[in-house]
């Protein structure tokens, strides 16, 4: 069967959005092809930077016929719908259709028609044009002549208006040939825009840029290749990788491994040579990861370490050019170490800067003192910086130094419940944000924490208060580390819950798939913090705590405009003095009252918010989701006590005891349900002097004694203990169905009965919501 | 080309011998090779051979060294690579020409680099600039990771659609210097290709200049001036746009390009004031958006004058 082969050579594609565009080719053609009635075997999708293409095996030479018959009015109907019927079926006469007959409806006309295959040819021209037109490229562009308004040309060319063609960069040259795998192809002839179908591509720009006549794919593929143009870009990742490592190991080095930067810089070449380059050991002074991100992020260069060694860099880079330069790459080379060479002489100016003195130290005594920042050391000075200049976090959260001091607070609060030096984690708290204020971050954000822990040790920080600093990030999702030194844990829960609290005072919560300041991410990290250490939070009291400062800050500010206002629009007499002030004092009692009013629902909220985080991380964990459920209940916020008591019930529940008393209880709860539903009186209390057997008699004693020990053992979070309180509950649950017929005649007796019942789904209530279980 | 140059005219001996090659080349070509603009810029782009011709639907092809001025780059002279002041290349050719790629890498060769010594690329870079509301696609062009020049495909200019598209080169003709003659320090540069007593270095022509400035930008520019200037570049660009609309009779405008001398005016006197640190990050963006007000209203007003092909009543009749 034939194939087809398809080349979409244009000027330079963003090595980013190559991939996924030669996979949009191959599906909207195979799509096409599919929908025209033709089938194909194997599709496979090509890219350089200057070219898509594709290579589609075992095509269907034609379509096959397709045969409709199409209903026509009755051979009585007015001629009117015998002709409507002609041109919608498209025939010629009348004679041309059948005469179908029906016992009921009679004799009506009936078109055969028959749409004759198509030859796959033809069905690629026709299809081709179209979807380069409605290529989806992420950002596309118009070009040259064509883009001119309609009714002008240029050198020949007519413009088109806004119907001249977008692609990602000017397209040049379409080649598609489709044939027998013996025998010769055929170009498909097409045009899209003056660009038109052949069979011709032409090689890599400088070493081969004359043209290439192509038949199909073996020889396409070919003759690129002996053209400088490798096609394929996994090979091309594999041939930079290989070459890299060998490079590296030739010369005592071990390549540091980059499958982003690989991926990319295998977009930028059509023939890989890697090269090795240089730049002055003076430069290793600085932190590997600054020289990597700076020589990775404008050079797209690999860097490597001296063999053996883990961490230090090397004073080599690999850098992969386009061509084989004929004097080895000796030129490429030393241009561009010149280039990285004056990017780490900025990476040292920034490095060296950080550690210096602000210049604009004698300003920033006030936040000094507000922080209990030290001037003399360069991380506070930055904190002190970002502090004075008020950079916003948030325009209704107010500064970052606001924040910062929140934060200091509460990690304070929470390190005694964290086992952390209070005052470490005060201190680690107050310069975990100092480091945006470094020139190193502000030119690769995402060394944030990792400056700040490199710049505290430096100035001579605790190791922990240093490692705080970086580690106060995470964790950052549902893998990243948890951190275990008591005083990150401490700062990592006092940011994100002053972040939770924060959105959720203003109302920005995660909505659907949208989270732009990644809550779900940071109330997960809490549920990881608490839960990895086993450490017991009691999160209402905390999300009070925080609230409650935060709000402080925005009353005093309402009050401060208020204040203004009236000052602004008040006379100045005494009586108008006295006004003022009852005015001010009512208006702080109102939004007070409004501030302590909203608190409730707020805490509420963010607490089921956390319920649903839990639930989805103990799914993930391969924890019962019912069993999460049948334990949570709305005021739960100790999620290591949910997590502990959902375990021990899963564990009850194995026994033969928890199987059969949650059995029990769910019959218990059946009956009091039909029962309720009927409204069958039900006893407020149980009057044992109401009792008939005995086994009503020792049920009881035992749903007594089991509630008051299950509630006992809650109380001490003994969740064991309280299970095989409830497992005491089984053989009088059973004994007492087995004999007893809750539907006694006597209705006192019956509703006694009943309220007997209630008492078993109420010790068990103890423990979880036995309802919520799934058998 | 290069082998009848005499030495001293050599790009790769003499900084004037790189511009006068780009300008043959260009000339050849068929560009009219215009003289820097007169004002202070920040980019060649801002000339108005390019901003305003880069609009409506005539042919143009031109090319011109403009002296940039970015106020926030001076370094005192201190910095090997960065300066306060220095000049592009800017080619435009409107529309877009099919070779373009190979008529840039033509101008490479004729300055002395070889592409198969060199190894040239073309990245991604989309170009965009937020006062003049413009913005298009293209590449930053590597030579051996350097950046060398700037290659867009401009969309919009002064919000408007560009129809046809022009294409736009720049080179930054330091950093091609620095790299032909193989030097590292910007004020190293030879200007006039002479040995000697007769050599002329960029530092000679620069270098004080580079100092004086640095000051100015940084320190003494006089904000409360600045600000005035600012005020009024944007009131006289109003109103002069105003005073030359098109009137009842189907005249063309007839005062866009003294307005947008305003627009440019206002332009640098922002960044003049960025310098020097009395912009906050909220006021920025205000700033940035006055400039493009004023930038979209020349451009529309230019589409109403004859180079922006505008036809009056009487000729269309």
């Amino acid at each position: 069967m034939p194939d087809l082969l398809l080349e979409l050579r244009s000027e330079e594609i963003p090595a980013r959005m190559q991939r996924k565009a030669a996979e949009d080719l191959k599906k909207m053609v195979t799509d096409g092809l599919i929908d025209a009635g033709l089938t194909y075997e194997a599709a496979r999708a090509y890219w350089t930077p200057r070219r898509l293409a594709l290579d589609i095996r075992g095509l269907t030479a034609r379509s096959h016929d397709v045969h409709e018959e199409r209903k026509g009015p009755a051979t009585k109907a007015p001629e009117a719908a015998i002709q409507g019927f002609l041109r919608s079926a498209g025939l010629a006469s009348i004679e041309e259709a059948h005469v179908h007959s029906d016992p009921k409806k009679g004799d009506f006309y009936v078109a055969h028609i028959v749409r004759p295959g198509r030859a796959a040819e033809e069905i690629i021209a026709d299809l081709l044009p179209g979807i380069i037109r409605s290529f989806p490229w992420p950002k596309s562009m118009r070009w040259g002549a064509a883009s001119g308004p309609k009714g002008r040309s240029y050198g020949g060319v007519e413009g088109r208006g806004g119907d001249s063609l977008r692609w990602v960069r000017p397209l040049q040259s379409i080649l598609c040939t489709f044939g027998p795998e013996t025998g010769e192809p055929v170009v498909v002839d097409f045009e899209v825009e003056g660009v038109r179908s052949g069979n011709v591509t032409y090689g890599h720009r400088f070493h081969a840029p004359q043209a290439i006549t192509v038949r199909r794919f073996e020889d396409y593929a070919a003759s690129l290749e002996a053209a400088k143009v490798i096609i394929d870009a996994d090979r091309r990742k594999e041939i930079i990788l290989t070459d890299a490592k060998n490079l590296a190991f030739a010369n005592g080095l071990d390549l540091v491994e980059d499958e982003g930067l690989l991926e990319e810089v295998s977009g930028l070449v059509e023939w890989p040579v890697v090269l090795l380059g240089e730049f002055e050991e003076e430069f290793l002074a600085i932190p590997p990861e600054v020289i990597r991100l700076t020589i990775r992020a404008n050079q797209k260069c690999f860097v490597a370490r001296p063999q053996g060694e883990a961490e230090a860099l090397a004073n080599r880079f690999l850098l992969v050019s386009n061509i084989e330069a004929k004097d080895g790459g000796r030129e490429i080379a030393h241009g561009n170490g010149k280039v990285v060479r004056a990017r780490l002489s900025d990476a040292v100016h920034f490095w060296k800067t950080d550690q210096a003195d602000v210049p604009d130290l004698g300003q920033l005594k006030a936040s000094a003192e507000k922080l209990a920042l030290d001037l003399g050391k360069p991380l506070d000075q930055r904190m002190a910086r970002l502090d004075h200049l008020g950079v916003t976090f948030h325009a209704r959260l107010g500064t970052q130094g606001d924040r910062v001091q929140r934060i200091v607070r509460l990690a304070r609060g929470i390190a005694p419940l964290v086992g952390a030096d209070p005052e470490l984690a005060a201190r680690a708290a107050v310069l975990a944000k100092a480091d945006l204020q470094t020139e190193v971050v502000g030119e690769f954000p995402e060394l944030q924490g990792a400056m700040g822990r490199k710049y505290a040790l430096l100035q001579g920080e605790q190791p922990s208060v240093a490692a705080a600093i970086e580690e106060h990030y995470k964790p950052q999702g549902p893998s990243d580390r948890v951190p275990d030194d008591p005083v990150s844990v401490a700062v990592a829960l006092a940011d994100k819950l002053d972040t939770l609290v924060g959105f959720w005072a203003i109302d920005e919560k995660p909505t659907g798939s949208k989270d732009p300041y990644a809550l779900r991410r940071a109330a997960l990290g809490v549920v990881r913090l608490a839960l990895s250490g086993e450490r017991k939070l009691e999160l209402s009291k905390l999300f009070a705590l925080v609230f409650g400062w935060q709000d402080e800050a925005r009353i005093e500010k309402e009050l401060e405009d208020y204040e203004a206002a009236l000052t602004a629009g008040n006379s100045g007499d005494v009586d108008g003095e006295e006004d003022f002030d009852n005015a001010i004092s009512g208006y702080e009692r109102r939004i007070r009252q409004e501030a302590a009013a909203k608190a409730g629902p707020m805490i509420a909220d963010l607490l089921s918010f956390f319920h649903d985080r839990l639930k989805v991380y103990l799914k993930d964990q391969g924890a019962r989701h019912d069993l999460i459920d049948a334990v949570i209940t709305p005021q739960a916020d100790d999620l290591l006590a949910i997590v502990r008591r959902v375990e021990a019930l899963g564990t009850f529940l194995e026994t033969e005891d928890g199987k059969n008393l949650l059995a029990g209880t769910r019959r218990a709860a059946n009956i009091l349900a039909a029962e309720e539903k009927k409204g069958t009186a039900i006893a407020g209390a149980v009057d044992p002097s109401l009792f008939r057997e005995e086994t009503e008699k020792s049920l009881f004693e035992a749903v007594s004694k089991a509630e008051l020990e299950a509630r006992e053992a809650i109380g001490k979070e003994d969740f064991s203990a309280a299970m095989r309180a409830l497992s005491n509950l089984r053989a009088p649950v059973d004994a007492f169905f087995e004999h007893v017929l809750v539907n006694d005649e006597d209705a006192a007796v019956r509703a006694n009965r009943l309220a007997l019942l209630s008492r078993i789904r109420a010790a068990t209530g103890e423990v979880a919501d036995f309802s919520r279980i799934v058998a | 080309m290069n082998a009848e140059l005499p030495p001293h005219m050599h790009p790769s001996r003499s900084f004037q011998g790189l511009i006068l090659t780009l300008h043959n080349y260009w000339a050849n070509y068929g560009c009219a090779v215009l003289q820097p603009y007169d004002m202070e810029v920040g980019a060649g782009t801002f000339h108005p051979a390019t901003t305003l011709r880069a609009l409506g639907p005539r042919a143009w092809n031109a090319a011109y060294v403009q002296p940039s001025r970015r106020p926030k780059d001076g370094r005192y002279g201190e910095n090997p690579n960065r300066l306060q002041h220095y000049y592009q290349y800017q080619v435009i050719l409107k529309p877009s020409p099919p070779d373009l790629q190979e008529l840039y890498l033509g101008s490479l060769a004729a300055i002395g680099i070889d592409p198969l010594l060199h190894d040239i690329r073309f990245v991604e870079d989309d170009w965009e600039s937020p006062t003049l509301g413009a913005w298009g696609l293209g590449w930053e062009c590597w030579c051996d990771g350097m950046e060398v020049s700037q290659f867009t495909y401009f969309q919009q200019v002064c919000g408007i659609e560009c129809a046809p598209v022009a294409g736009e080169l720049t080179y930054g003709l330091e950093r091609l210097a620095m790299y032909v003659q193989g030097v590292d320090n910007v004020y190293d540069l030879n200007f006039n290709g002479r040995e000697g007593e007769e050599k002329v270095s960029y530092g000679d022509v620069f270098l004080q200049a580079e100092q004086e400035y640095s000051r100015y930008n940084f320190e003494h520019a006089d904000t409360a001036i600045l600000h005035q200037h600012f005020i009024d570049a944007e009131k006289e660009c109003i109103a002069l746009l105003a005073a030359g609309a098109v009137r009842p009779d189907g005249q063309p405008h007839r005062m866009v390009l003294p307005a947008y001398d305003q627009c440019i005016k206002a332009s640098h006197v922002f960044n003049l004031l960025d310098a020097r640190g009395v912009i906050s990050v909220t006021e920025r963006q205000s700033y940035i958006l006055r400039v493009r007000n004023l930038a979209k209203a020349c451009g529309e007003a230019f589409l109403q004058t004859e180079a922006g092909g505008f036809q009056s009543a009487r000729e269309a009749a």
